[in-house]
């Protein structure tokens, strides 16, 4: 299949690469770019592993086809740290252990930011609601509200 | 109409193989630079035996954690380990640990015993300080510098400084022909778990809203581990008491899952609102600091509570798993038939 450059913004850089029409956002990610961040779980929309912000909002990358994210920002888990300063949710998460195996943890983290740059002070059922479309095998979701409530609480 | 009701479990769960062996194995390398290299066969699936295993080697090398650094890489390459499963790594991997720290410093006594001309028996150590008893101002030596030494050589003998340990909870032992005894574990964990439903008659759909689990851990290792297993033994354990099965679509196969989304996992929702752990600490006698296993129990308490409260609250006891709003309709409606 024909191959075009596909050019975006990706944790504050401009990238370009060759894609085909047909790949999407987590396959460029994780193949062509090595983000390995975003995990590939189900690879259907249902797990959330994959999840990365487009202009700010969370989506699957893994039913974005990597086309349309064209001149367009995309911040992956890699892209939170800044000048070697962990963000503020991994900080909570690392220390409150909300994650064991960790495969999620890049998902949770993205949708987390994006519900504390909306509602910087969420309830624990706003954050229940918000987070529900991100699975997690381990059991961490209690760990997971509490490292978001402390962030919202301003302990990190 | 919702109901109400409130259910019990009580759990003992087995841990670490006594009757047909069950061993671990460890390694532990003094590196040229003053940490220690600790290969392990367990695998670290997330429930964090690579984080408890450096414990443990800190605390018998007495040094802090941060000089211990942990691999399970390759099975090819590690020690042996039967595997993370059942919940015996916490029981069993520890004194493999240990004995393999053990034999390191007899090692490293014995090498700091040849340089000096002296007695290994006479080779004390102070945490990341080795002296000779009685002359420790002429005679002492820092971790860093038995590794340099014995790693470089130069002014010192060559070394390779490694310590090895197993351990295992008994030998073999066969059934005893007349009494059928059999000690068939290593240690046994206990926990206890009260659960608040909510079923829906209409619809049949039951809701956790309250949950309580507590587990005796012989030792709390690591208490933020020992949580996150508590509570997400839960996931499991929810998902098996009320959705999670491979045929949903029962009777025939044709309707099984495709596709993850058709595996009905507990989400942040399904989750009760309101969540409680506890930890109990008696320290089991075959433990090291007497910690034993327990998590995968944390999974086998919430059904037996959730299906007990859900007899509570609607007076049928449901035998099936999971208990999906079609089983309790079809347990309301044979209640109903039967009146």
């Amino acid at each position: 299949m024909k191959q075009q450059v596909l050019t975006f913004i990706l944790n504050g850089e401009e990238v370009a690469v060759l894609v085909t029409p047909t790949e999407t956002l987590l396959d460029v990610l994780r193949e062509r770019l090595q983000i390995t961040g975003p995990k590939r779980g189900c690879d259907d929309g249902e797990c959330g592993a994959c999840t990365v912000l487009l202009d700010g909002e969370p989506v699957r990358s893994c039913l974005t086809l990597a086309l349309t994210v064209e001149g367009r920002t995309v911040t992956t888990v890699e892209g939170l740290m800044v000048k070697g300063e962990l963000d503020r949710l991994q900080k909570a998460f690392y220390e409150r252990g909300a994650f064991q195996c960790g495969f999620c943890t890049p998902g949770m983290l993205m949708v987390a930011k994006s519900l504390l740059a909306k509602n910087p002070n969420p309830s624990r059922d706003e954050i229940r609601s918000y987070m529900a479309g991100n699975l997690c095998r381990c059991g961490s979701y209690e760990e997971i509200i509490e490292a978001i409530q402390a962030v919202a609480a301003g302990e990190y | 109409m919702k109901k109400k009701g409130v259910g019990m479990s009580c759990v003992l769960h087995p841990t670490g193989n006594k009757g047909a062996g069950d061993p671990s194995q460890a390694a532990i390398q003094l590196k040229p630079d003053g940490t220690f290299a600790l290969l392990v066969g367990a695998v670290d699936i997330g429930q964090g035996s690579n984080t408890i295993l450096r414990q443990f080697a800190a605390d018998a090398l007495g040094v802090p954690i941060e000089k211990i650094l942990v691999s399970n890489f390759a099975d090819d390459f590690a020690p042996l380990c039967l595997g993370s499963f059942a919940s015996r790594v916490t029981l069993i991997d520890p004194h493999a640990v240990v004995n393999a720290v053990e034999d390191l410093k007899r090692r490293i006594r014995e090498w700091v015993a040849n340089e000096w001309e002296a007695n290994p028996e006479d080779i004390e150590f102070d945490g990341e300080t080795v002296y000779l008893r009685g002359d420790r101002e002429r005679r002492s030596m820092t971790m860093d510098q038995i590794a340099a030494g014995a790693n470089f050589g130069g002014g010192y003998n060559p070394g390779f400084l490694v310590g090895t340990g197993a351990w295992q909870p008994a030998k073999f032992h066969a059934h005893d022909p007349e009494t059928g005894e059999m000690p068939a574990v290593g240690a046994i964990s206990f926990g206890c778990c009260i659960a608040e439903v909510e079923v829906d008659t209409e619809t049949g759909v039951v809701d956790v809203t309250r949950l309580v689990q507590v587990w005796e851990v012989g030792k709390a290792v690591n208490p933020l581990l020992v949580r996150a297993q508590i509570n997400g033994g839960l996931h499991i354990g929810m998902g098996y008491a009320l959705t999670e099965s491979s045929y949903p679509y029962w009777p025939t196969e044709d309707y099984a899952p495709e596709k993850l989304g058709d595996y009905f996992m507990p989400t942040f929702l399904d989750y009760p609102p309101e969540l409680i752990y506890g930890i109990e600490e008696v320290p089991h006698p075959a433990g090291v600091q007497g910690a034993k296993g327990f998590s995968e129990g944390s999974s086998n308490g919430p059904p037996p509570a959730i299906i007990a409260a859900i007899h509570d609250a609607i007076g049928v006891w449901i035998d099936t798993y999971p208990a999906t709003p079609e089983v309790i309709l079809k347990a309301l409606e044979a209640k109903k038939a039967s009146e």
